[in-house]
Order: structure tokens, then C-alpha cells, then sequence
């Protein structure tokens, strides 16, 4: 790899871009984004919030209106060569040619990176075996299932050894067991190699599992950009749902918290952020009410994108 | 240097990898109908001809039928594979890799030029079977083959950047190609045209690729050998440059 081990800036660094499509689509009203090094990065927002733009213009698939962008301090116009170089792309829609055997579609692609065939050749196999894909390297790329697509991409990305991988979606449609099992590559990637990562998906709760930093961008503006933990003090509630042992007909009121009864066994609490909620049980204790679990009602960070994407609707 | 000739070789024989894998489809079919046509225009139609330029019949129309079908499969082999990745998306591997846009349009091309000159010789091949092939001049046959497969190489890829449909990339070799091939003086000297349609003719420049091929056969041409290479040369300097010119500002690739 041509970047500098002494380069200590950002990976990625986005001033003022503005994408207006042909047809007059105002898709990026003038962003700034920064992601420093060694980050494991999401860049959340609803559909058509210009995600998917952002991360075209960065990885040479869309032509920006104006602004700039550079990866690993290298202009990705004025030194798009070695800007390239650094960058891996796990596109959302499948973009490989679907006759073409597994292995081969790895191999070009180390090609097109200028890697010598026999380096090629060690790691198509070092990546297809990484993502358990290896078995099925000479199956025609049309013949896998939805989720060994997904990981072929994601072995195709990585197989120039990428300073920054740009993942968007990259388990949508994916059943749990597999999204798991892919999210413990990725951090073992970010944490091990050092990759930087910048993810988009739709499950916040990946993106709260596994990202240290995070973005929200609606209609063309970067709404929150901060990391996760800051985020997530954001909120101020949070909802838990409590299942009892047995039904309470009676639903007696719980003083310390608000509360609602969605059954005669099930119950809603609201709590403060700031509060522990050991005193909801010594209450429940009280009132005679045995507890057989507790979970939160919904993600954290998916309440709080709402709330930042909704109130950013109203104002605009 | 080095990264871009693996680049180049890298496209280039997913190219040949593509064609040869669907050899039913590309290899086979012009084997085929040039052996109809060997069968029917030379043998049955051509002996009631008799002579052209000197010529018997059968031996006149073989240069022109290779390079019909140099040029046809040179132009739809990258007119294809190019809207094949378009419409797959598997263009963007290219497009987000450090590759610059002249070895994106020289891998496709020369994968169009491969696919032709094969064609060629399996078109040379069967002719065999039909009559004697002889060679005037190795390096005027060589190069007007060469360079009339690089610039419908060059003409596929335009079509292929502009397409939107597979309709698309069909209306050029139906409507255009076809057409002027038949025009194009492959079973016909001009000479026996009358003056209108000969001055007409000299505006079809695959006319000056299948004399200046038939020149490096048999030595004869209806026109000058500098005609031929100077609109050959001056097309594919004209062609390159557009394909470049849609290729950086990311006509039909990017958004």
C-alpha cells in the first residue's frame, strides 16, 4: 500500500459536497463529515436521505456537483489513483457479474488493482475461506444464496488488503445467524487490521452493536454527527416492558414511574435516563407483582433517529 | 506501468473468458453463415457469375465475407459485454478500482479485436474448404484487419455507453452495419456500379476496409490503399477520442 504509515489525518474527509442530479434532485445540500482513522463509522438515515450518494461520490460512482473529498489525505479527483487504492466498496445491490465463477470474481478484481496473479490467487483463497465461501468457489456466483452474495462482495472488497471499507447495507436480507456471524468479522477487521469501516444499514441496532461514531443525515443535511455514547444521552426516556408471573385484573397504578397496562400481565414503564431502576422493583415488590422479564421496548438508537429525523422533516 | 498492463491484461482476458465461454453463441453462429454463403452466393450463384475484376466469383467474395464478419463481431462483442456490465452493475468493480479510463476502453477493445480476428480465421477456415486462399500482401492484411476490428470495437463501445436497452445495442448492427456491409463492395466491385451510386459508395468507409483487405489477398482494390488507411486511421483516431471524452465525463456509467 502507497499511503504513508506516518500519515495521521482523517480517513475521510468531506467539505461542503453538494450532489443536484440531472433532473434538478437536490441530494446533498452541502455536507462535512469527518472519519478519523481506525473508525468503525455509521452513516444512518431514512431512505432517499442521500446515504447512498455520499458514499457513491466517495467511491467514484457518482459525480459530485461540488465540494471536496479525500481519502487518507488524497483528493479523490486530483489523486484519485492512490485515493482508490485505499478505499474497498460492499455495494447495497449486487453488482458482480452472476455467470461468473466465485473464485474468478475475486481474482479480477485484484486484478483491476494491479495485484500480481499469483498474490491474487492467495487472496481470493485467504478471503473466500475468512467468509466460508471458499467451498463454493468455482460455483457460478448466480447459484449462492442471498447472504454468500453478500459475503463474496465483501470478500471481493477486501482482496487489495483496503485501508477504508465502505459497507452500505451490507446484511440487508440477511438472516440473524449469518448477520451475527458477519458482524464478528467486521469488528475482528476493524479491531485487528486496524480497517476503517463506515457502514449504512437500516437495523440500528447493528449500527448501535458495532459502530463507535455515528451520523444521521436527512434530506441532504447532516443532522447529528457525534459518537454514540453522546447520542445516545440524548435520550431522556426510556420504555421497558415488564411481563409478570401472573395477571393482575386489579392493574394498581405504579406512583414512581409512568406506566401503562397493555394486559392484565403486561406493562409498560417509562424511566429517566438518569435513573436507576432498582426502585421499580422494590414498588413492584410492594404491590405484590412477580417479575418474569424485562426487555426495553424498542432500540435505543431507533427512538432517537426517529425523533432527530421527524423533527428534522418538521423544520425543513 | 506495471499496475495498469495487469489491469489491462486482467480485463482483457475476462473478455476473451466471456466469449469463449458462450462459443455457441459467438464463435459458432458466423461459422455457420458464412458457410451458407460460400454455399449459396459462391458455388451456386457465383458460377453462373463468372469473373469479377479479374476474378472467379468465389475467390472475389471471400475477403469481403471475413471482414463482414471481422467487423460485425468485433462491434457487437464490446456493443455486449459492455451493456452486459452496465446492466449488471459489474462495471462499477471497474469504476471504483484505481483504473484509468484508457485502459478500461483499450481492455474492452482489444477483447472486441481478439473476438474478431478469431472469427476471422474460423471464416478463413471454412473458405478453405471452397476455394484456395492466397496472400498478396501479409502486412496490408494484417493491418486493415487489425485496424477495421479496432474501430468497431471503438463504434460497440460508444453504442454500449449510449444504450439503454439491450434493443439498444441491436438497432446499430441491424440498421447501420448490415446495411452498409452489403453496400460495402463485399459481393460487388464498384466499378460495375453506375456513376451516381459509385460516388455514393465512396462515402461507405466499409468499403475501403473490405478492398483494403482484398487487397492483401488477391492485389486487387476498387480503391487507393491511402484512402483506405487514411480514413481507417483518421476514424479510429476520432472514435477513441469520443469513447475517452464519454468515458471521463461518465456518460451512462455514472450518476
Amino acid at each position: 500500500m502507497s499511503v504513508s504509515s506516518d500519515y495521521q489525518g482523517p480517513a475521510l474527509t468531506i467539505q461542503n459536497l453538494k450532489k443536484v442530479y440531472d433532473n434538478g434532485f437536490v441530494a446533498l445540500k452541502g455536507i462535512d463529515l469527518t472519519v478519523q482513522q481506525g473508525d468503525f463509522f455509521a452513516l444512518l438515515g431514512p431512505n432517499g436521505a442521500g446515504k447512498s450518494t455520499t458514499l457513491g461520490i466517495v467511491s467514484g460512482l457518482v459525480n459530485k456537483t461540488s465540494g471536496s473529498v479525500s481519502l487518507y489525505g488524497y483528493d479523490i479527483e486530483g489523486d484519485w489513483f492512490e485515493a482508490k487504492r485505499v478505499l474497498g466498496v460492499v455495494p447495497q445491490e449486487f453488482n458482480f457479474n452472476q455467470f461468473e465463477k466465485v473464485a474468478d470474481i475475486v481474482v479480477t478484481q485484484a486484478g483491476y488493482y494491479g495485484l500480481p496473479r499469483k498474490l491474487a490467487l492467495e487472496r481470493t483463497e485467504k478471503y473466500l475461506k475468512a467468509l466460508d465461501l471458499w467451498d463454493k468457489r468455482d460455483t457460478p456466483s448466480r447459484m449462492l444464496s442471498g447472504g454468500m452474495k453478500r459475503r463474496l462482495m465483501i470478500a471481493r472488497a477486501l482482496v487489495h488488503n483496503p485501508r477504508m471499507l465502505i459497507l452500505d447495507e451490507p446484511t440487508a436480507g440477511v438472516d440473524i445467524e449469518l448477520r451475527r456471524s458477519m458482524w464478528e468479522y467486521l469488528q475482528k477487521l476493524n479491531e485487528e487490521e486496524g480497517t476503517t469501516i463506515i457502514l449504512t444499514t437500516h437495523y440500528l441496532e447493528e449500527a448501535e452493536s458495532l459502530c463507535r461514531n455515528i451520523a444521521i443525515i436527512n434530506q441532504g443535511d447532516i443532522v447529528q454527527n457525534t459518537n454514540k455514547r453522546d447520542l445516545l444521552q440524548q435520550l431522556h426516556l426510556q420504555t421497558f416492558v415488564i411481563e409478570l408471573a401472573e395477571p393482575k385484573p386489579s392493574r394498581p397504578s405504579i406512583s414512581a414511574y409512568p406506566c401503562r397496562w397493555l394486559d392484565d400481565s403486561l406493562v409498560e414503564v417509562d424511566i429517566e435516563q438518569s435513573n436507576c431502576i432498582n426502585a421499580l422493583f422494590k414498588e413492584f415488590d410492594v404491590l405484590g407483582l412477580a417479575v418474569t422479564s424485562i426487555r426495553p421496548k424498542a432500540n435505543r438508537l431507533e427512538t432517537l433517529f426517529v425523533d432527530l429525523v421527524s423533527n428534522n422533516s418538521e423544520v425543513a | 506501468m506495471k499496475f495498469h498492463w495487469i489491469a489491462f491484461n486482467t480485463i482483457l482476458l475476462k473478455e476473451i473468458r466471456r466469449f469463449m465461454r458462450i462459443w455457441q453463441q459467438t464463435l459458432l453462429p458466423p461459422a455457420i453463415t458464412m458457410t451458407l454463403y460460400f454455399i449459396i452466393f459462391g458455388n451456386l450463384i457465383g458460377s453462373r457469375i463468372g469473373e469479377m475484376s479479374g476474378l472467379d466469383y468465389m475467390s472475389f467474395i471471400v475477403p469481403g465475407l471475413i471482414m463482414m464478419s471481422v467487423i460485425n463481431n468485433a462491434y457487437s462483442n464490446v456493443s455486449s459485454s459492455f451493456f452486459s456490465n452496465k446492466f449488471q452493475r459489474s462495471v462499477e468493480e471497474l469504476l471504483v478500482a484505481p483504473v484509468p479510463n484508457i485502459v478500461i476502453l483499450a481492455g474492452f477493445v482489444f477483447g472486441g479485436v481478439v473476438r474478431g480476428i478469431m472469427v476471422g480465421l474460423i471464416v478463413t477456415i471454412v473458405a478453405l474448404f471452397f476455394t484456395d486462399i492466397q496472400v498478396f500482401n501479409f502486412w496490408v492484411l494484417c493491418s486493415t484487419v487489425i485496424l477495421s476490428s479496432i474501430l468497431f470495437s471503438l463504434g460497440g463501445f460508444i453504442n454500449a455507453l449510449y444504450a439503454n436497452t439491450f434493443d439498444d445495442i441491436s438497432i446499430v448492427p441491424t440498421f447501420v452495419l448490415t446495411p452498409l456491409s452489403y453496400l460495402g463492395g463485399v459481393f460487388y466491385s464498384i466499378e460495375l456500379l453506375p456513376e451516381q451510386w459509385r460516388f455514393l459508395s465512396e462515402f461507405n468507409p466499409i468499403l475501403y476496409m473490405v478492398n483494403g483487405f482484398r487487397y492483401g489477398m488477391l492485389g486487387v482494390s476498387d480503391v487507393s490503399l491511402y484512402a483506405c488507411y487514411g480514413i481507417l486511421i483518421s476514424l479510429t483516431v476520432v472514435l477513441a477520442a469520443v469513447s475517452i471524452h464519454l468515458l471521463n465525463k461518465g456518460k451512462g456509467i455514472r450518476h
